[in-house]
C-alpha cells in the first residue's frame, strides 16, 4: 500500500466518559492515517480504546462519552466538530459500520426489508418505496440471500444470515469506508471464516477501505494490510500486518503476539503477559505500558514516549530513536 | 397466522377459571361476611317476619351451595336480578350507566398514554439532564396525589376560580340527553345526532374528569415508559441505526419507543385494575353518572343485587380487557406468534 | 477530641454525604422520604401538643373563615380549627395504613412461604386465586368489604388489608420457589434440616430484603385507599378525625370558592404517601438496583 491516498486522519484525539468516581481517559492523544482501499486491523486488549476509536470516527460515542480535542479529518472536513445534519450525511452513507453481535444489531419489530427502506431513503428520499425494496432484494440476492425473505424478521434468520444482512445494510449506500466492529465474535467458526471471505469478496466488488477492530490476531493476520496495536487508550505500534508479525518492535506487540498460539512457532511455549490492563481513571505517568513493560527504563516512568517514524512504520516507545 | 389463532384461542379459555374464581370471591366477600346483607338493608331494625320474607324473596335462605349454582348460572344469563330500591332489572340499571364509565376511562386512559409515554419517552432520551429529573419528579409525585384530591383541585382552579370548565355532570342544564342518546357514548351520540352544540357541552364536561383520572395514571406510565427506553436505547439495535444515519428522533420515538410499548402493553393489563378505581373516584368527585358513583349510591341506599351486579360487571371488565391486551400484544409483537 | 457537638455535626454531615457519593440521588430520594414519614409520624405522636384548639371543638372560631393567624388553616362548617383537625387525622390514617400493611405482610408472606415451599395442587389453586384477586380493582374490593363490615377503624384496617395479600403472596411465592432450587437449601435438606428450619433459616432472610421495599411501598398505597374510602363515606364512624372525610366534607364548599377546606387534608395525604412512596424507593434503589425496573 504506502501510496494511496489518505481518506481518513486523525490527530491528537481525546476522549473522555465522565463518570461517578472521575473520568476515564478512554483516548489520549491517538494519531491515525486510514488509506484508501486498505484494511487496517484494529488490536488490543478489550478496554484499549480500539472500539471508542471506531465509534469516534462517526461520532457515536455512548453519553457520557466525549471527544474533549483532537481532530478526524475525513476527506478534508473534520468530523469531531460536524453539527447534527452534517453527520447524518455522512452516517452510512460515507462511513458505514457493522457490529459485535449481528443477533441484536437488528430491530426485532422491523422486518428486514424495513431495515433496507428506512435506510434508503433516510439517504435519499427522492426513492420510492417499491424502488428501495428492489434495491434491497438486489443487495440480499449479492450476498446470496433469497429476496423472499425481505418479508420476514430478524428472529426468522441465523446468525450468519443476520450478519449478511447488517453488511448489505452497511454497504447499501455504498460507503467507502467500512468500520467493522469485532465483527465475528458471536459467530461460530465456521461462520466466522465464510463472513472474512465475503469481507473480504465485498472490500473488492465495492472498493472499501475496512477498518477492522478486532482482539483476534488470527483475523486480521488474515485480511489487514497494516495493523495499529492500541493500548491503555494510545497507539503504541502501526506497521504492515507482515512486518509487524515478523518483527514486532513495541513491548507490549512482542508480548500480544506471544500469547497466541500459532502465530509464532519458534516460541517455545504460551506466554501471557503479566499485569492487567492499566486503570484509565489514573493511567500510569509516563508510557501507560510500563508497570508491565519487560523493558521498562526510568525514562519511560517519567515521560510519555514519542511517536517515531520510518520504513511505513510507527513506533511509541523509548526504546527507539528511529525505527531500526 | 394459524400461531395467532391458536393463542387467541388457548387466552380466552385461560380467561374462563379467571372469571369463575372472581365471581366465587364476590359471592364470598357478599354472603359470607359477617353482617347479614338483608339486616343491613333494611336499616338493622325491621321485625324479624320481615327480614324473614325478604330472605325468601332473594333466596338467601336456601343452602349456601345451591345459592351459589343459582348465582352462576344467573350471570352466565347475564340476569342480575332486581334491584331492591327502585322496580328495574339491575341489568338494565347498569347498561345506563356503563357508557358513561367507558367514556371516562377511554379517555382517561388516551390522557395517561399521550402524557406518559411521551414524556417517559423523552426523559430517557434526555437522560440525567434537567429535564429528565422533572420528568422522575413529576412521575412519582403525581402517583402521591389521590385522584378525587387532583379532581377536587381541578375543580376548584378551572372551574371555581377561572371558571373555564364545569365541575360536575356530563352534559350541561341545557342539553338533554334523551334528544340523542343510543349508545350511551355521548360524544359519539351527539356525533350521530349531528348535534355539534350538544358535542361541544359533552366534550367540555369530559375535560376535568379526563384529565383527573389521565394524570393520576400518568405518573406510572411516565416510569414504566423510561425505565422500558432506557433498556431499548441500550440495544445494539438502536446503535445500529444511528450508525446508518437514522436521525436521533426517528431512532428514539419510532425504533425505540416501538420496542419499549410493548412491555408497557403487557403491564397496561395490570393498570386496569388502578384504571377502575380511579374511575370510581372521579365519578364520585365529578358527579359523573357512571358504575362507580352508581355503587356508591347503591352502598349507601343499601341495594343488594345491585351492588353485586355492579361489581361482577367490574369483575368482566377487568377479565376481558387483560385478554384484550394481552391478544394485542402478540397481535403487535411478531416474535410471539412463533 | 470528639463528642463536641460540631465534630459529631461533622461526622453526620460526613456520613450523609458519603452515602450520597455512594448511592447518588436515590439516598437523598430515601433520606426526603424518612424527613417527610418522620415529621407526620412526630406530629400524629405529639398532636395534643402541637394543636393548639381540640379537634372536635365546635367553637373553635367562627364558621368557615379562611386561614389566618389564629387558625392557619381555616375553619369548617362546624366552627371546627381545621390545623387542629389535620394534626389529629394523622393519627386514624398512620394507624390504619401501617396496621393494613403489617397484617396484609404478614398473611401474605406466610402465605407465599408455605404454598411455595409445599407446591403442588393446593398452591396451583391458591396462586389462581391470588392472581384472580390481584389483577382486580383494589379499591372496589375494599369499597365492597367495607360496605360489608360496617364502620369502625378495625374494619376498615381489615378491608384495606385484605387487598394487598395477594401483592405479598405472588411477590414472596415466587422467589421461594427460585431460592428452593438453590444449592444451599438442597445440601440443608440433606444434612436433615426440618422444613420449618428451612423455611425459617434459609428462605425468609432470602426474601425479606424485597419485601422491606414491598411494605414500604404497600403502606404508601394504603395510605390512598384509606382515605379514599373515608372520602367515600365508608369505612368510618364520623366520630374519628380523619383527613379523608374531611376532604368530603370539604368537597361541599368547594363551588362556593373555600379553598382551604379541601386543599390542607389532600396535601397532608399526598405528603404521606409521598412520603412513604420516596422511602420505599430509595430503599429499593439501595438494596437492589434492578427491582423496580421492571
Amino acid at each position: 500500500m504506502g501510496a494511496g491516498e489518505t481518506i481518513l486522519s486523525i490527530k491528537g484525539l481525546h476522549v473522555e466518559f465522565p463518570i461517578s468516581i472521575g473520568t476515564v481517559k478512554a483516548l489520549q492523544g491517538v494519531d491515525l492515517d486510514i488509506v484508501k482501499g486498505e484494511v487496517m486491523g484494529l488490536v488490543g486488549e478489550s478496554g484499549c480504546g480500539k472500539s471508542t476509536l471506531g465509534f469516534s470516527i462517526v461520532r457515536l460515542l455512548r453519553p457520557p462519552g466525549r471527544i474533549t480535542s483532537g481532530r478526524i479529518d475525513y476527506r478534508g472536513r473534520n468530523v469531531a466538530g460536524m453539527d447534527e445534519k452534517e453527520l447524518l450525511r455522512i452516517r452510512g452513507r460515507r462511513i458505514a459500520m457493522v457490529f459485535q453481535d449481528p443477533l441484536t444489531s437488528l430491530n426485532p419489530l422491523f422486518s428486514i426489508g424495513q431495515h433496507f427502506v428506512e435506510t434508503i431513503r433516510t439517504h435519499d428520499r427522492a426513492v420510492t418505496k417499491s424502488r428501495a425494496l428492489e434495491m434491497a432484494g438486489d443487495m440480499l440476492e449479492s450476498l446470496g440471500i433469497s429476496r423472499q425473505r425481505l418479508g420476514e424478521y430478524p428472529h426468522q434468520m441465523s446468525g450468519g444470515m443476520r450478519q449478511r444482512i447488517m453488511i448489505g445494510l452497511a454497504l447499501v449506500m455504498r460507503p467507502e469506508l467500512l468500520i467493522a466492529d469485532e465483527p465475528t465474535t458471536a459467530l461460530d467458526v465456521i461462520v466466522e471464516a465464510q463472513f472474512l471471505d465475503l469481507l473480504e469478496e465485498l472490500r473488492g466488488r465495492f472498493d472499501l477501505t475496512v477498518i477492522l477492530i478486532t482482539h483476534n490476531l488470527g483475523n486480521v493476520a488474515q485480511l489487514a494490510h497494516r495493523i495499529t496495536v492500541m493500548y491503555g487508550g494510545t497507539i503504541v505500534e502501526v506497521a504492515p500486518a507482515g512486518d509487524l508479525f515478523r518483527r514486532p518492535l513495541h513491548p507490549y506487540t512482542e508480548g500480544l503476539l506471544a500469547s497466541i498460539p500459532n502465530i509464532r512457532l519458534d516460541r517455545p511455549r504460551l506466554v501471557t503477559m503479566p499485569g492487567s490492563p492499566p486503570d484509565l481513571v489514573d493511567p500510569p505517568a509516563g508510557c501507560v505500558f510500563h508497570p508491565r513493560c519487560p523493558r521498562a527504563m526510568d525514562v519511560c516512568r517519567r515521560e510519555r514516549p514519542p511517536s517515531v517514524s520510518g520504513d511505513g512504520r510507527t513506533v511509541s516507545c523509548w526504546l527507539y530513536k528511529e525505527v531500526p | 397466522m394459524g400461531h395467532l389463532i391458536r393463542y387467541i384461542v388457548a387466552r380466552t379459555l385461560m380467561t374462563v377459571p379467571m372469571v369463575l374464581i372472581l365471581l366465587t370471591i364476590i359471592f364470598a366477600v357478599l354472603r359470607l361476611m359477617p353482617g347479614d346483607p338483608v339486616s343491613a338493608m333494611l336499616g338493622g331494625h325491621a321485625p324479624e317476619h320481615v327480614i324473614e320474607l325478604k330472605r325468601e324473596q332473594l333466596g338467601l335462605n336456601r343452602p349456601l351451595h345451591v345459592q351459589y349454582v343459582d348465582y352462576l348460572w344467573s350471570v352466565c344469563r347475564f340476569d342480575l336480578g332486581d334491584s331492591m330500591v327502585l322496580q328495574q332489572k339491575v341489568t338494565d340499571i347498569i347498561a345506563e350507566k356503563l357508557g358513561a364509565t367507558i367514556e371516562l376511562t377511554v379517555f382517561g386512559m388516551l390522557v395517561t398514554v399521550v402524557v406518559g409515554v411521551f414524556l417517559g419517552a423523552y426523559a430517557a432520551d434526555r437522560r440525567r439532564t434537567l429535564g429528565d429529573s422533572a420528568i422522575r419528579l413529576y412521575g412519582i409525585v403525581v402517583y402521591c396525589i389521590p385522584v378525587y384530591w387532583l379532581g377536587l383541585m381541578l375543580q376548584l382552579v378551572f372551574g371555581v376560580w377561572l371558571d373555564w370548565l364545569p365541575i360536575a355532570g356530563r352534559t350541561g342544564p341545557r342539553v338533554f340527553p334523551s334528544d340523542f342518546e343510543r349508545t350511551g357514548f355521548y360524544l359519539v351520540d351527539t356525533l350521530l345526532a349531528g348535534d355539534t352544540e350538544s358535542f361541544f357541552d359533552v366534550l367540555v364536561h369530559l375535560v376535568l374528569p379526563a384529565f383527573t383520572l389521565g394524570l393520576t395514571l400518568s405518573g406510572i406510565f411516565v416510569r414504566l415508559t423510561r425505565a422500558n427506553m432506557l433498556d431499548v436505547l441500550k440495544s445494539d439495535y438502536i446503535l445500529a441505526a444511528e450508525s446508518r444515519g437514522i436521525p436521533r428522533r426517528r431512532v428514539v420515538y419510532r425504533h425505540a419507543l416501538k420496542n419499549a410499548l410493548i412491555p408497557i402493553l403487557t403491564m397496561m393489563g395490570l393498570q386496569v385494575a388502578l384504571l377502575m378505581a380511579g374511575a370510581v373516584l372521579t365519578e364520585t368527585t365529578f358527579s359523573w353518572p357512571g358504575m362507580g358513583r352508581l355503587l356508591l349510591e347503591r352502598i349507601y341506599l343499601r341495594d343488594y343485587p345491585t351492588i353485586q351486579g355492579v361489581i361482577i360487571v367490574f369483575a368482566l371488565m377487568v377479565a376481558f380487557i387483560s385478554l384484550v391486551v394481552d391478544i394485542v400484544y402478540a397481535v403487535v409483537d411478531p416474535r410471539i406468534r412463533y | 477530641m470528639n463528642g463536641s457537638p460540631s465534630g459529631l455535626l461533622g461526622r453526620v454531615v460526613r456520613y450523609f454525604s458519603s452515602m450520597g457519593g455512594k448511592y447518588g440521588v436515590e439516598w437523598w430520594i430515601l433520606c426526603a422520604g424518612a424527613a417527610l414519614v418522620g415529621a407526620i409520624v412526630l406530629m400524629a405522636v405529639f398532636s395534643g401538643y402541637i394543636a393548639p384548639f381540640d379537634p372536635y371543638d365546635q367553637a373553635a372560631g367562627p364558621q368557615l373563615s379562611p386561614p389566618g393567624p389564629t387558625h392557619l388553616m381555616g375553619t369548617d362548617n362546624l366552627q371546627r380549627d381545621v390545623f387542629s383537625r389535620i394534626v389529629f387525622g394523622s393519627q386514624t390514617i398512620l394507624k390504619v395504613s401501617v396496621m393494613a400493611a403489617i397484617i396484609s405482610s404478614l398473611v401474605g408472606i406466610t402465605m407465599g412461604l408455605v404454598s411455595g415451599y409445599a407446591g403442588g395442587i393446593p398452591d396451583k389453586i391458591l396462586s389462581l386465586i391470588m392472581d384472580a384477586v390481584y389483577v382486580f380493582p383494589g379499591l372496589i374490593l375494599a369499597i365492597a368489604l367495607a360496605a360489608m363490615f360496617g364502620p369502625g377503624v378495625i374494619n376498615i384496617t381489615f378491608s384495606v388489608a385484605i387487598i394487598y395479600i395477594p401483592t405479598y403472596f405472588r411477590l414472596v411465592r415466587g422467589q421461594t420457589l427460585a431460592v428452593k432450587q438453590e444449592l444451599y437449601v438442597e445440601a440443608a435438606r440433606a444434612i436433615g434440616a426440618g422444613h420449618l428450619t428451612i423455611l425459617a433459616k434459609y428462605i425468609f432472610p432470602n426474601v425479606i430484603a424485597t419485601t422491606v421495599v414491598v411494605f414500604t411501598l404497600n403502606v404508601a398505597d394504603a395510605i390512598m385507599i384509606e382515605a379514599a374510602l373515608t372520602y367515600l363515606g365508608l369505612g368510618l364512624p364520623p366520630t374519628v378525625v380523619d383527613w379523608g372525610m374531611d376532604l368530603a366534607m370539604g368537597k361541599k364548599f368547594l363551588p362556593s370558592g373555600m379553598w382551604w377546606l379541601v386543599t390542607f387534608p389532600g396535601v397532608m395525604i399526598s405528603l404521606l404517601a409521598l412520603g412513604f412512596t420516596m422511602l420505599g424507593e430509595g430503599l429499593a434503589e439501595i438494596l437492589n438496583p434492578r427491582l423496580l425496573e421492571r
